[in-house]
């Protein structure tokens, strides 16, 4: 006797079938009833990409790079992201910034290449969080699919957001980030120049 | 002389420091000491990070002392009896140190090239608090460059001095120091005097925070990005020895050997220090030992070679993996 894993198996035997098994109508119908009721039971998938489940708030998709209000880069390397990604998605390079380039930088260091690898990430989030700049948010936007695997280390001409198409992010800053970002003092909130405080919506 | 300090009782010898004294015991009684330096005679006295409570001071005189005392500038007396960690009253006042120490100091670190070895950011990581009161425009300068290798970002510094006696003690002929008072010290080169001496690339060591930084090595890499090992070549100037901190086969940045309390074994000299930066330079010995609590020990396997032997001699007695009767 082979081993038994659970008693439902059923023992086959060559017993003759019933007249109502033999015609097969009875067994025919019963399946089709079954087939008929799903026509008119609501469907459980939707036809993406016309249709879109809705997605959290909070969904973590593809990453932006944000800008602040003036259009500068908020990145500064500083590589917590990096070292608090436990898929070690993202490299990065630093540089310094020039005279000139205030408007493009915040800060006077700046990520020369910022890449994270799509297939290595697992969209934990860590990266936000570790961000002491605000810089990093993942989006409920998802990633394309490409054919090809270089294709999916995102470099900064994919990730740093546009000036002129901004993505929103206030919905994932909790009080908490917001409070903080109002301390006075913090060196984040004042301009390149040192004078204002800019007011940041995103 | 015995002397208890948090409960733990040492002989040492006469004219010894509670600090030192404290550190023979272990780092489990030692104060943090952000300007105090081994090495570097008269230093000690400025940051007030080392307080302690001496709450009896000898036993010819059992009188406690009336107030926290610097444990870098204070000799131990025989039967003297200190508290550190295990005095509330003075965790609290090194937490007001640390708040103080912080008030000019930018939160910059994500751009300091010293974050992740930095002491003031362990020492208000363990002793301050999480928020800052300040609320008034911090003290800032203009960077300085002294020399072509050194950075000095005087809006970090602390004013420890550290990098003033090194100057005074360790090179010949100083061009750098301290100027005006107080609130408005500041170090400085004198109107920007390039520090030429060979041994002027020791105040980069020795500087616990961001203030005095390699340029060769400015914004090169993160700290916990390089992995360190000691390495060593013939310097007719100094002793050689080094740690060399490598991303890849490339050498980021040379820095002198550094003990557990932060201070450098030996002081190296400016060629060491700048003019090596290939592998083919040094003679490898292997990775530097790095406390398993800092940053810069990601990724950091300091006896893998051990372990991988240690496996796989488990491996051969367990019978898996016959390597030497592989055919």
């Amino acid at each position: 006797m082979a081993l038994q894993l659970t008693n439902r198996s059923k023992v086959v035997s060559n017993k003759e079938q019933s007249v109502s098994e033999k015609l097969y109508l009875p067994g025919i119908i019963k399946g089709m009833s079954i087939t008929l009721s799903h026509l008119f039971k609501r469907r459980a998938t939707v036809k993406y990409p016309d249709e879109q489940r809705p997605r959290a708030e909070v969904y973590r998709g593809q990453h932006v790079l944000k800008r602040d209000d003036n259009g500068a880069e908020r990145c500064t390397a500083c590589g917590l992201c990096a070292v608090a990604c436990p898929a070690e998605a993202i490299t990065m390079e630093s540089a310094e910034r020039k005279k000139g380039e205030e408007n493009l930088y915040r800060e006077e260091k700046y990520a020369k290449t910022y890449e994270i690898n799509m297939l290595r990430c697992i969209f934990c989030g860590l990266c936000e969080e570790a961000c002491p700049k605000e810089a990093i948010f993942l989006t409920d936007r998802i990633v394309d699919t490409e054919f090809e695997r270089d294709d999916f280390v995102y470099g900064k001409d994919k990730l740093v957001e546009k000036t002129d198409k901004r993505i929103d992010v206030s919905k994932r800053q909790t009080l908490e980030v917001a409070a903080f970002k109002k301390l006075p003092g913090l060196k984040h909130n004042t301009m390149w120049d040192g004078k204002k405080q800019i007011k940041d919506k995103h | 002389m015995k002397v208890t300090i948090d409960g733990i009782e040492i002989d040492v010898p006469k004219g010894t420091t509670i600090l030192q004294a404290a550190r023979m015991i272990g780092p489990e009684v030692a104060p943090p000491a952000m300007c105090y330096y081994t090495k570097l005679k008269t230093s000690g006295g400025y940051c007030r990070t080392c307080i302690v409570k001496v709450t009896q001071g000898s036993t010819a005189n059992p009188n406690p002392m009336p107030k926290p005392v610097a444990s870098c500038r204070t000799e131990v007396m025989d039967g003297m009896v200190v508290q550190n960690f295990t005095s509330p009253e003075i965790l609290e006042a090194r937490k007001g140190v640390v708040e103080f120490l912080l008030i000019n100091h930018p939160l910059d670190c994500p751009v300091c090239d010293q974050a992740g070895e930095c002491k003031l950011q362990d020492l208000g990581y363990e002793n301050g608090s999480v928020k800052t009161r300040y609320e008034f425009k911090r003290r800032e300068y203009d960077m300085i460059d002294i020399g072509d290798k050194i950075k000095l970002h005087m809006t970090r510094c602390i004013l420890c001095y550290r990098c003033v006696k090194v100057c005074e003690q360790i090179t010949d002929g100083r061009v750098h120091g301290a100027i005006h008072r107080g609130d408005a010290a500041e170090i400085s080169t004198y109107i920007d005097k390039a520090i030429n001496n060979d041994f002027s690339g020791n105040v980069i060591d020795v500087c616990p925070v961001g203030a005095l930084t390699d340029k060769t090595f400015r914004f090169k890499s993160r700290v916990w990005f390089t992995k360190p090992v000691d390495a060593h070549r013939k310097c007719d100037k100094c002793c050689g020895k080094t740690r060399v901190w490598l991303k890849g086969d490339e050498v980021l940045r040379v820095t002198a050997r550094k003990d557990q309390w932060d201070e450098v074994h030996e002081f190296i000299c400016n060629d060491c220090r700048y003019d090596h930066k290939k592998t083919s330079d040094w003679v490898i010995e292997g990775p530097s030992h790095i406390s398993r609590n800092s940053v810069i020990s990601q990724n950091h396997y300091e006896h893998l070679n051990e372990l991988k032997l240690q496996a796989l001699k488990q491996q051969k007695a367990l019978g898996f993996m016959n390597i030497d009767k592989r055919p």
